[in-house]
């Protein structure tokens, strides 16, 4: 039952972390319990909701389906990464202006999708944005809020030249 | 009050931005599945394989030697600890922290073990051996009624915890745990009199709340011995009180705190894992954490399952003459609230129109499932579904409109309900009407598709309504506390968890003390310093802690006016208070900011004033045999839905292309927020009507996760969705308003069946309507 321990190095929103860590261990508890960025929620352990959505070398992922050794010598953006200067992100911006949450447990998981989304396709059509945000779950349906949000961050991502 | 619309408001009324934006965005620690203390440990639950039976023997001496376990605790030793009563429940005590001798679901905790880390504490659950004497179940809530059935329960006890449950009794040895009757009028000699009857029987399938925020408690015991829960739930002082019954404590070493909550819908309501979390800390001496899996959430609370059998007698001039009601909920292993939900639910289950004969039996039956309770609708959903469908197949019948059917009979003001209680301010006609100019409702019976047509789609529209009564009588209290600089604090209970209460209730209290929006903030429940409140549930806490913090408010500005009037030398009634400052009405330029109004009462830096109001409704005695009451309820909110589908009649897949939902709110105090509420909870409805089921077979759920429950994405949202805000003020509401939370679930369901059957001739009667029930429709049409 007992699991083998290792140690590993990656880097989390710009910070180098050594760490040493069960094998089983997910990169999803590797950031709430160890280094307590908390603002990647579990929703469902099953990689479905997509609460825990982070960014891995760019790419999002759910980091609930990811094990903290794969994330080993790679770079983690969390929603606690964001900000800049204590300015949001104009994700972040855009979903406070469009109010693209009520309980808010599936945001830090939507706002790292629509990053993900925009860096990949800054002007999506409304089509894409449905479909690449498939992979996130909001219980309180804010969906017609949340796609909004994205509209407007690309928005403004446009204005600003990214 | 009567008629907000004519005042002018500075904050109420106006879609300011959310108060809670900031720390949701930026990922904030805020949630109880964020919170620690030093020392915690973490538990994990054992629960039941079986759907029934006896326990023979837990070994838990391999779970006590594994890694990291620090205790294991079954049900037996609960037998032999004492002072403490293990059984909970806020309708029946029928549950007990851990199952004592007999399990009654699969998913039944029985043992919980304590670790220092969450993954050991569930690992450990493996080395725990349970020996069972299998008993037969009971599973369909029909057989489950009737007399010699197994028992799920031997004996009951009534928990006597709130006011409107305190005369239920329960049956003897019966699964019956409450029955509901309303009798009016002379339904039999109602169908003798009818040109037609209608009898048809529905089903709405047990559905899982999925908020995101899973489950969770966490408590410990501070230095002064006083219990304390941090928890995600909807009804803090319950627990509160809960906590102090099971462990014999006095209210004041029982401190409940609930942080923001990530999704509640009714299903973190009562007693959840506070008893366990709370029993586990005094064992362990040090905190204990409980954070259930997603799996184990689909089994502690679910939406009932429902049964309805509909009667419907019609004159041939479409005047609905008498309807006789019979429905089943399927309540699983341990009542929760059901029997409220049975009451509420049942006294609407004649619908939102004249109807002169009525006959309604309601019955919360026991069955060996996942227990069953609250759920946004809190049960008018499922009766609405039966209802509403068989509503469009008497129109259909006569060769009426359906829209046209339903504005002729709905009710209006001062027509009396089923309960004999005079209707104010429900806007049903009003909801009906703006949903049908929405969606372009063409008037005239239903244009099926051609018998025989195999491919292609089939379109059509489909409206429905329906109404639901606020819990009553119910409670709440405020403390309003001014700061001298004219910030103010908010003492309550009711629990932000999504719906905006935060923001909303921040509105009233500024709009009464003539403040700025921001300088208000709504503290969140802590029971050592925050006033009982009912429950944050039943779309009530506009209405009621809104009435409660205007209230205060107003105990605060009459200290303020009297100060400002010995200042100003005027009357205490002349003066107004606005945009931070007390000034005369009449001459606005005499005035004090009122930081100088604190400074000329107190002259102390940091003084602060007080204002504590109570809120209480009331209802008129209802009478047990027949179900009549002068006032059942202290408000109405009606809402309808209209819903454009598209049916493939190759596949049998229905698509939403519209769904346009109107609400009666009273009065917006925030219409964005509102909108938000309406159409929230009618797509939610929505994935409800199409694909959401628990599918359970022997009494085991089959598809716990959320890879075989599918529930609503935003691909799965209709091209156009609708929320509209329809505003009939209530005459005792803050600044006119009701409530809204709950309003957009309960005609989505059959809106969208009756567009379906509009759409293609086939009439699903049990939910979802799935492909595979169209297609088989279709061919049976052919």
């Amino acid at each position: 039952m007992e699991a083998m321990e290792r140690q590993i190095r990656l880097t989390v929103n710009g910070q180098e972390h050594e760490l040493t860590i069960r094998d089983n261990t997910l990169l999803l508890w590797l950031l709430r319990d160890d280094l307590k960025l908390v603002g990647t929620r579990e929703g469902c352990g099953t990689g479905v909701c997509g609460a825990c959505t982070v960014l891995l070398d760019g790419r999002p992922v759910n980091s609930c389906l990811t094990l903290a050794a794969q994330a080993a010598g790679h770079h983690v953006t969390t929603i606690e990464g964001l900000a800049t200067n204590g300015r949001l992100h104009p994700v972040q911006e855009a979903y406070i202006e469009e109010r693209g949450f009520q309980c808010a447990f599936c945001t830090s998981g939507f706002i790292m999708m629509t990053k993900a989304l925009l860096d990949e396709i800054p002007n999506p059509s409304e089509e894409e944005v449905r479909e690449y945000l498939s992979e996130n779950i909001c219980r309180c349906a804010g969906y017609p809020d949340i796609l909004r949000a994205v509209q407007n961050a690309s928005r403004k991502l446009a204005a600003r030249g990214r | 009050m009567a008629d907000g619309r004519k005042q002018e408001f500075a904050v109420v009324g106006k879609s300011v931005p959310r108060v809670d934006g900031p720390p949701k965005v930026t990922g904030t620690p805020i949630y109880t599945v964020d919170m620690e203390r030093p020392g915690m440990l973490h538990a994990a639950i054992l629960r039941s394989t079986v759907p029934h039976g006896r326990i023979r023997r837990v070994d838990k001496s391999r779970a006590e030697q594994a890694e990291g376990v620090v205790l294991v605790v079954t049900g037996e030793d609960l037998k032999t600890m004492p002072g403490i009563d293990p059984y909970f429940g806020p309708a029946f005590r029928d549950q007990a922290i851990l199952a004592i001798d007999k399990v009654r679901y699969i998913g039944d905790p029985i043992a919980a073990v304590v670790a220092t880390r969450r993954e050991l504490a569930y690992e450990a659950l493996d080395l725990i051996d349970v020996e069972y004497e299998e008993l037969p179940p009971v599973l369909d809530p029909v057989e489950a009624a009737r007399p010699g059935s197994p028992l799920v329960h031997e004996q009951l006890r009534p928990a006597k915890a709130f006011a409107d449950l305190a005369e239920i009794e329960p049956g003897k040895a019966t699964n019956v745990c409450y029955h509901f009757k309303l009798r009016r009028g002379d339904v039999e000699q109602g169908f003798a009199q009818s040109a037609h009857v209608f009898e048809d029987w529905y089903y709405s399938p047990p559905a899982q709340h999925m908020m995101m925020e899973p489950h969770a408690a966490l408590a410990w015991v501070d230095s002064d011995g006083v219990l304390t829960v941090i928890t995600g739930s909807q009804s803090p002082s319950y627990v509160k009180g809960s906590l102090g019954a099971i462990f014999g404590l006095p209210q004041n070493k029982v401190r409940v705190m609930v942080p923001l909550v990530g999704g509640a819908y009714g299903g973190k309501l009562y007693d959840k894992l506070e008893p366990l979390a709370s029993l586990l800390t005094f064992m362990a001496r040090r905190p204990v954490k409980i954070q259930l899996t997603r799996e184990e959430v689909f089994i502690t609370i679910t939406k009932h399952g429902v049964v309805s059998h509909v009667r419907t007698g019609v004159s041939q001039d479409g005047k609905i003459l008498a309807r006789k009601v019979e429905v089943y909920w399927d309540t699983g292993a341990y009542a929760d609230i059901a029997p409220r939900v049975v009451h509420k639910s049942g006294y609407t289950s004649a619908g939102a129109y004249r109807v002169p004969n009525i006959w309604i039996d309601s019955y919360c039956v026991y069955t060996n499932k996942p227990p069953a309770g609250a759920f946004r609708g809190f049960g008018v959903p499922q009766v609405v579904w039966a209802l509403e469908s068989q509503m469009d197949m008497i129109a259909e019948k006569l060769g009426r409109d359906p829209l046209q059917f339903r504005l002729e009979n709905v009710l209006l003001e001062g027509d009396l309900f089923a309960t004999g209680t005079p209707v104010h301010s429900a806007g049903l006609k009003e909801s009906l009407e703006a949903v049908a100019r929405e969606i372009k409702w063409e008037p005239g019976v239903r244009k099926a598709v051609k018998p025989g047509t195999k491919s292609g789609v089939a379109r059509a529209k489909g409206v429905a309504c329906g109404i639901k009564a606020v819990i009553t009588p119910s409670i709440s209290g405020a403390i309003v506390v001014m700061n001298n600089d004219a910030s103010v604090n908010v003492l309550t209970s009711t629990v932000e968890m999504g719906q905006g209460s935060d923001t909303a209730l921040s509105q009233i209290a500024a709009e009464e003390l003539g403040v700025r929006l921001q300088d208000v903030r709504v503290m969140h429940p802590d029971t050592a310093v925050t006033p009982y409140d009912t429950i944050t549930a039943g779309s009530r806490s506009t209405y009621h802690m809104g009435n409660a913090i205007r209230l205060a408010a107003q105990e605060v500005k009459r200290q303020l006016f009297e100060t400002a009037s010995d200042r100003l030398e005027v009357d205490p009634d002349q003066l107004v208070a606005r945009d931070g400052r007390i000034f005369v009405a009449e001459a606005p330029t005499r005035g004090l900011p009122i930081p100088e109004v604190f400074q000329a009462r107190f002259g102390a830096r940091g003084a602060t004033l007080q204002g504590q109001a109570v809120f209480k409704t009331y209802a008129a005695p209802m009478d047990h045999e027949t179900g009549q009451s002068e006032k059942v309820t202290e408000y109405w909110f009606p809402g309808a839905t209209a819903a454009e589908v598209e049916v493939d009649l190759e596949t049998g897949k229905v698509r939403v292309v519209k769904l346009v939902e109107a609400c009666d709110v009273g009065r917006a105090i925030n219409p964005h927020h509102c909108e938000q509420q309406i159409i929230g909870s009618a797509l939610i409805s929505l994935g409800q009507t199409l694909f959401e089921q628990m599918i359970l077979e022997n009494g085991e759920l089959l598809n716990p996760t959320l890879l075989d429950y599918k529930v609503l994405t935003l691909k799965d949202v209709p091209e156009s969705a609708v929320p509209i805000v329809i505003e009939v003020p209530h005459k005792d509401g803050p600044f006119g308003a009701k409530g809204v939370g709950e309003t957009g679930t309960l005609s989505v369901s059959a809106a969208i069946g009756n567009a379906v059957y509009r759409a293609t001739g086939v009439r699903v009667k049990e939910l979802p309507i799935t492909p595979e029930k169209v297609l088989r429709g279709l061919r049976a049409g052919q």
